[in-house]
């Protein structure tokens, strides 16, 4: 009950939160000229009645010098109007400047362009927590020795080393100078066949390598802490081996700490990265969220905004509820 | 007991003397402050102190290499483009490092045009004139100078004032700039050959879209140029009294005396055949007077033709002044606005938390975006550090918060309030000196991270400092990133250098300083 009572807590803070700030971006948004410019081959009577179609603009006429004149809609009612659009029918809106996907809806591009981006951060999360984690443990089991020192200085390389750098280094040795894999990620849509997965690979291991040094070194720290605790000797004395003492003991406390954030690497797994995807030219939705900047699609921007700032949300909120959920005896937001 | 305590004979009683009153002694040893302990253990951390160095070293090349080049981030000359890194103390050696050249593994008739270039203008486009022939002759390897390689590029045309004024740059300088060039009727046909400036020679088949030079029969090159008799009037030659490669009094053949045309008189001016490398000098010690001296990019250029040392100096320099200032106005706000907070606690402290963490939740992609298309005109920088301000004073604030809940309850605060002390004087006086150490650590701490930021945004195009009259390393590795299918390593090596080295050493620095600040705190996080 007390759980349930700090889960729902938790829960409406994260949604007024995102409440406030999609509010905000919406307002900032809407205080932007509108774009009714037409693009070659657009009619701009076109453009002007689906704004006025999408409740934004209202009492369309032609002034003088065939230059069309319109009346602004309250941005209140706007916004009423576009989250009624969302709630009721899931409707984000047509892609109005964006040439490449005129006249589209937006909620399926969008869609359309997510399988890539989470392909690429699974791929990358399942190899880069296993060989993090074992990594860290094995540090922190020979802590102080030469293998540690070495798993040490690897991983102060790799998390200093930026992701973009490191980005670089790989897709200018692996895919230009050894010519392994190509350079771009191929643009098939069969996600699973051998091709895709081999143009995949250099994102992947340019992402992996990020988390495997993040959990090595958080793995570590922990273990070894954990590994000095004084029930680490009490149960070496009430007869188990040493194995049998790391196994059962040490590693489950120190996963206390570890799996949360493995949780919620799954849930970021959604939002990518956007460098990885621009530098390997994956089609997914880092690309189009620049896109819509460059091109100032305002409704695209807005449904792409909301997703980033609600996946980074959830992630933290992860994080925190599976604290209370793994071990009973942290007490969450208890006095 | 207590009969017996009263009952002490007097005898027993002695004076006490001077000599045996005890003081506490004074320390022999001078006091250690906080801060001095600090800076003592951040000295024995090695790592920290490697860290503190690099940092000065890059500091020091973001401030003073911009006065030490004439280059400038705006300026470009798309025809050295992908030039390689070049410094005249390696070109003059015998080292093949660093030395303009490139590696270049070619066919016979590139490798016959190289030459015919080199034989021109005596300038060693082949390296010392070296080259390795495969087995088959199918391969000729050696090192190619992109400097010298680019010749003469295309024909120019210029106005008879600056055809005059090269003549005189000619005469006093002694550098042949203007080289003789080919009647129209023997050069290459097509159109993308007609124009090329480095076709001096006869060519096989004037039509053919790749030109392969005509050779005698000792196997050279046989000059093409466009020769008129001594004392003829030849409409279209201009008149030229400066160096002649053929001698002062041209040369003579079959009895007759002959000279080069230097030029040919076209609508609007003359069209020479100018060898660039002296064209530049002549250009920029002699027109344009903007300080550069002779074409040598220290990290060679990118796709256009910029400069990379320069690009890179003007970046570093941006990208330390920015972290610093949005560091500093940072660290002001959140330590006010986290002092009140975790001071006061309570109804404020909640509010002011919530406040903060909206704020937070904001990613920073949205928020430069909006504040992009809302001040689209004005400088991006200003852009970059209200977006930066709007969500960076959070961190510093809730570290301020944390100190203060840390020591606002210790016995020393409440005795200094007992005294009577005010709210602001504990604050500022009892407390925050205490939490200095942290908060400082974490600015050092955060400098890497804004700065890496920084470059991303500039790397993904969102932001673009180039309008602003500088760069950015994001803007460069971003040039790099293109550079990378034309084979130009380089062009990204020296950004990537930099900013590996940056964080490299940041990252070191700060935590030999959270270190000496906390030693408790040591080795938790490493």
């Amino acid at each position: 009950m007390y759980m349930f009572k700090y889960v729902s807590k938790r829960l409406g803070l994260m949604l007024f939160t995102f409440f406030i700030i999609f509010t905000m971006c919406f307002v900032l948004i809407k205080l932007l000229p509108i774009p009714t410019n037409a693009l070659p081959g657009q009619d701009p009577e076109i453009v002007m009645k689906t704004l006025e179609g999408r409740g934004w603009i209202t009492n369309i006429r032609e002034g003088v010098n065939g230059v069309w004149e319109y009346d602004r809609v309250p941005i209140l009612k706007q916004y009423g109007i576009y989250i009624k659009r969302i709630v009721t029918e899931g409707d984000f809106g047509i892609v109005t400047t964006y040439g490449e996907y005129l006249n589209m809806n937006i909620w399926e591009v969008f869609v359309s362009h997510l399988p890539p981006t989470i392909l690429i951060n699974i791929y990358s999360t399942l190899i880069g927590v296993p060989i993090g984690l074992a990594l860290g443990i094995y540090a922190a089991l020979k802590k102080n020795k030469w293998q540690d020192q070495m798993i040490n200085v690897f991983i102060i390389l790799l998390i200093s080393v930026p992701s973009i750098v490191l980005a670089l280094m790989i897709q200018y040795v692996f895919c230009f100078k050894l010519g392994w894999f190509p350079l771009t990620m191929s643009t098939s849509n069969d996600y699973f066949t051998w091709d895709v997965f081999h143009s995949m690979l250099p994102a992947v291991f340019a992402l992996c390598l990020g988390s495997i040094a993040g959990y090595a070194r958080y793995t570590r720290a922990e273990l070894s802490e954990v590994l000095t605790g004084e029930f680490m000797l009490l149960a070496r004395t009430k007869g188990l081996t040493k194995k049998q003492a790391i196994y059962r003991h040490a590693m489950r406390n120190s996963m206390v700490v570890i799996f949360p954030s493995i949780l919620s690497e799954f849930v970021s797994v959604l939002s990518g990265s956007l460098i990885i995807e621009k530098m390997f030219g994956i089609n997914g939705v880092g690309g189009l969220y620049l896109n819509s900047i460059t091109f100032q699609d305002y409704d695209f921007f807005m449904l792409l905004s909301g997703f980033y700032t609600l996946v980074s949300l959830t992630a933290g909120i992860v994080i925190d509820i599976s604290y209370g959920f793994i071990d009973p005896r942290i007490r969450m937001g208890a006095k | 007991m207590d009969n017996n305590m009263n009952n002490i004979p007097v005898e027993k009683f002695r004076f006490a003397t001077r000599n045996d009153l005890y003081h506490d002694s004074k320390f022999e040893t001078k006091p250690v402050s906080y801060f001095q302990g600090a800076f003592r253990r951040f000295s024995k951390n090695k790592g920290a102190v490697v860290g503190g160095v690099v940092i000065a070293f890059l500091v020091l090349f973001a401030i003073l290499a911009p006065f030490f080049t004439p280059f400038k981030p705006a300026y470009y000359d798309m025809s050295y483009a992908y030039v390689t890194p070049k410094i005249n103390l390696f070109a003059n050696s015998d080292i093949n490092f660093w030395d303009g050249c490139k590696q270049k593994d070619t066919g016979y008739v590139t490798f016959l045009k190289d030459k015919a270039l080199a034989a021109e203008t005596g300038r060693e486009v082949i390296k010392n004139g070296e080259y390795e022939v495969s087995e088959d002759g199918s391969v000729y390897s050696y090192r190619y100078d992109t400097y010298y390689g680019v010749g003469f590029g295309k024909y120019k045309i210029i106005s008879v004032e600056e055809f005059q004024d090269i003549q005189r740059y000619q005469n006093e300088t002694g550098r042949q700039v203007i080289y003789p060039v080919v009647k129209v009727s023997d050069r290459p046909t097509l159109e993308k050959n007609k124009y090329d400036a480095n076709i001096y020679y006869k060519v096989e088949n004037p039509k053919a879209s790749i030109i392969r030079p005509k050779l005698d029969k000792n196997g050279d090159i046989i000059p093409n140029y466009w020769k008129y008799e001594a004392g003829e009037n030849v409409a279209l030659i201009p008149e030229y009294n400066s160096l002649r490669i053929e001698g002062e009094n041209g040369f003579t053949e079959n009895g007759t005396q002959y000279f080069y045309a230097y030029g040919r008189k076209v609508d609007g001016g003359i069209e020479i055949r100018a060898e660039y490398y002296e064209y530049y000098i002549y250009q920029h010690t002699q027109v344009l007077k903007d300080g550069i001296e002779e074409p040598v990019f220290p990290f060679g250029t990118t796709a256009t033709g910029k400069d990379i040392f320069a690009c890179l100096a003007y970046g570093a320099r941006f990208s330390f002044i920015f972290a610093t200032v949005v560091a500093l106005v940072n660290f002001i706000v959140g330590v006010i606005w986290g002092s009140i907070s975790g001071y006061f606690g309570g109804k404020i402290d909640l509010f002011m938390e919530r406040f903060a963490e909206i704020l937070g939740a904001v990613p920073s992609m949205i928020v430069i975006t909006l504040l992009k298309y809302h001040m689209g005109a004005t400088s991006q920088a200003l852009v970059l550090f209200i977006a930066f301000f709007a969500t960076g004073w959070i961190g510093m604030a809730g570290t301020t918060r944390m100190q203060f809940y840390r020591f606002k309850n210790q016995e020393y605060v409440l005795a200094a309030r007992t005294l009577g002390a005010r709210d602001r004087r504990i604050m500022f006086k009892h407390i925050f000196p205490n939490g200095l150490g942290t908060i400082v650590t974490r600015i050092a701490l955060v400098i890497p991270g804004m700065i890496y930021t920084e470059t991303s945004f500039s790397y993904l195009g969102i932001i673009n400092l180039e309008a602003g009259n500088t760069t950015s390393v994001g803007t460069l590795i971003a040039a790099g990133k293109a550079a990378i299918t034309a084979d130009a390593g380089y062009v990204a090596l020296f950004p990537c250098l930099f900013l590996v080295l940056l964080m490299l050493s940041f990252n070191l620095f700060g935590n030999g300083l959270r270190d000496a600040f906390n030693p408790s705190l040591r080795g938790t996080e490493d």
